[in-house]
């Protein structure tokens, strides 16, 4: 059978793609070390995130400053019952869909008090959101043990699929395919069926009607959309991938504590979300891939200064949030539509300026 | 059969400013429909209430038999659709997305369909997508289909509103102003879509304050002053009323209004 020359084209990309995200990790770890193959299996993880966020940012336009609160609640409805904690250990795949549909529902538990909120008001609200799972996090350890404070859940079953279990080591055709290889694998997966689904939901009346309430909710009333139901719908889905997102990582790391869900947290997936391209999938994961693999190669400049001036000037983690903080003003002077936004986005933030 | 919108005795107030008072008006099936009246009478924020933007103080409206309820997208639902004075375009979708809108009250597919693209799903998608071409087509937009709304010409977002808003099916379509702006070809164009709308079964109620327009286009036309009725019946008649005379040349009706 021959192809027409696009669709071969296409193909040919498609395969190369394929197989560059296949030999990624070990690429990556021949030429850089393990500890990059765990950065990028953190921006997968950040990608499943920030395609999430982008549902209720992105295409609804509401502003949510709280969002690492479904990836904590989906961590935690996994760690919880598959963990020492209460002695349950239930498999993957009941846990990571149930994640979803529990981070689900707090979405709804969010929205709806902040149905009549918009911009800046949504946005302190929804930080508070965050704010107060968190402090739930800590301190639903009495009087009954939920959460095990600030010590977090430890000893958290790794993903088990058949017989394979991906926190062991494995010899494959000779290679040596450890945890961090087999969850990004299973990672890349998840990530691109969240692309998958988001792009149709995207394309569906449902996204539209997303994108008509962010463009005029007034006319998106007129023409007959239940702009309440539709915006809960919004934080639902929203939050869903939020909650598969924390229980991967929970399964990945075999330990949770509140610590990782912090409003720095929610912050930085925004950022993702806006210096990638609002509204625009590829855009966000290309946020996503950036704002966690920068922050690593930030990394170096410690025993760079070192070596230069034989003493560390400016702490990294210092360096980090200055970089961070210039980057996004520079972003917003220069390029406020985003890296690789959707075309819509270019045209409404070129036609302000 | 029973008149298709029947408004009785609606009060509307902002604070110490009654918009709208006691207006009680009757619009017939398969009439054009005209409300006009000086600015700031009240004619918007008829329609507002009348789609459920605004809810009456008092008073209600009946729509084809049956009282409205007071959330916006069932009045849609019950088939009254409207475009908008300031024009409220979806800005950066384009033309032909901003009319697929307009068909979400008329279809049904939910997240599940979406994410599975069923059989169904899919088939709803294609009727959608084929129904806003064609009344891109019935509106004369075909060409601008791809546009990003926003990038129209300031008529053919006028006529977008009016496509967008016949997705939705109406039984009743009310126009707020549409010729506003319009040059005199635009407006000539605007009328011959307006009568067909009408010749294609769907009421018309209009708010203008083009009089040639008004006088040729309405049935019926009532005039709103000062959030009151102050007058309806067949446009001739009411344009010789003395009373509407009155409240065009700004006449009596300071005087009247103060509390
Ligand atoms: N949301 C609102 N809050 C307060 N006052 C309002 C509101 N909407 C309208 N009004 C007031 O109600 C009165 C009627 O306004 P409306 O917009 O209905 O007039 P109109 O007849 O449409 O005038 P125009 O021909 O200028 O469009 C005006 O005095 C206006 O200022
Ligand atoms: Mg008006």
């Amino acid at each position: 059978m021959r192809l027409p020359a696009s669709q071969a084209g296409k193909l040919a990309v498609f395969t190369a793609l394929a197989l560059l995200l296949a030999v990624l990790p070990f690429g990556t770890e021949a030429l850089l070390g393990r500890s990059w193959v765990r950065v990028i299996d953190g921006a997968l993880l950040f990608s499943m995130l920030a395609i999430g966020l982008n549902v209720v940012v992105g295409y609804a336009g509401l502003l949510d400053l709280g969002f690492i609160a479904f990836f904590g609640i989906g961590a935690y409805s996994y760690s919880l019952l598959a963990s020492p904690q209460f002695g349950l250990h239930y498999p993957f795949w009941v846990l990571l869909p149930l994640g979803a549909v529990v981070a689900g529902l707090f979405g709804v538990i969010l929205g709806a008090p902040t149905l009549r909120l918009r911009g800046d008001y949504l946005a302190i609200v929804t930080l508070g959101f965050g704010e107060i799972i968190r402090i739930f996090l800590v301190n639903l350890n009495r009087p009954f043990n939920l959460t095990n404070g600030p010590q977090g859940i430890t000893l958290i079953d790794p993903i088990r699929i058949g017989g394979f279990d991906l926190s062991k080591t494995y010899e494959v055709f000779g290679m040596k395919v450890a945890a961090v290889h087999s969850y990004y694998f299973l990672f890349l997966l998840c990530v691109i069926a969240s692309i998958i689904l988001s792009l149709r939901l995207e394309n569906s009346r449902i996204g539209r009607a997303w994108i008509a309430i962010r463009e005029d909710e007034v006319a998106a009333k007129a023409m007959g959309i239940n702009t309440r139901n539709i915006k809960l719908l919004a934080f639902a889905m929203g939050a869903s991938f939020g909650g598969v997102s924390g229980g991967l990582f929970a399964s990945f790391q075999g330990f949770v504590s509140p610590e990782s869900f912090k409003l720095m947290d929610s912050i930085m997936i925004v950022c993702m979300v806006v210096l990638g391209g609002m509204g625009h999938v590829p855009g966000v994961v290309l946020g996503a891939i950036l704002l966690t693999a920068l922050p690593e190669g930030l990394r170096y400049v410690q025993p760079l200064q070192q070596s230069l001036f034989g003493r560390v000037y400016v702490d990294p983690a210092d360096l980090r949030m200055l970089l961070f903080g210039l980057a996004l003003v520079l972003m917003m002077r220069f390029r406020p539509q985003g890296l690789w936004p959707s075309k819509r986005r270019e045209h409404e933030l070129k036609g302000e300026a | 059969m029973s008149a298709l919108l029947e408004a009785r005795d609606v009060v509307k107030r902002f604070g110490g400013l009654t918009a709208l008072s006691e207006v009680s008006l009757t619009v017939e099936r398969g009439e054009i429909f005209g409300l006009i009246g000086p600015n700031g009478a009240g004619k918007t924020t008829f329609f507002n209430v009348l789609t459920g933007l605004y809810s009456a103080d008092q008073g209600a409206v009946v729509f084809d038999g049956k009282p409205l309820s007071a959330a916006p997208h069932q009045a849609a639902a019950a088939g009254i659709s409207r475009t908008f004075q300031n024009i409220r375009l979806f800005a950066n979708m384009s033309a032909l997305e901003n009319v697929m809108v307009g068909r979400h009250v008329r279809t049904h597919a939910g997240v599940l369909g979406a994410v599975f693209r069923t059989g169904a799903t899919r088939a709803e998608e294609a009727a959608i997508r084929s129904r806003a071409a064609e009344l891109l087509e019935y509106t004369g937009l075909s060409a601008r289909a791809g546009d990003t709304a926003a990038h129209l010409a300031y008529g053919e977002q006028r006529r977008l509103e009016i496509a967008r808003a016949l997705a939705t099916d109406p039984k009743l379509l009310a126009l707020d102003e549409p010729a506003a702006g319009m040059n005199a070809t635009e407006t000539a164009g605007l009328k011959k879509l307006i009568e067909r709308i009408r010749a294609d079964g769907v009421t018309v109620l209009l708010i203008e304050h083009d009089v040639k327009l008004v006088m040729g286009l309405c049935d019926r036309v009532a005039v709103l002053d000062y959030g009151r009725k102050i007058a309806d019946g067949a446009p001739a008649a009411v344009q010789r009323d003395p009373a509407v005379i009155a409240a065009y040349l700004g006449g009596n009706a300071e005087a009247a209004h103060a509390p």
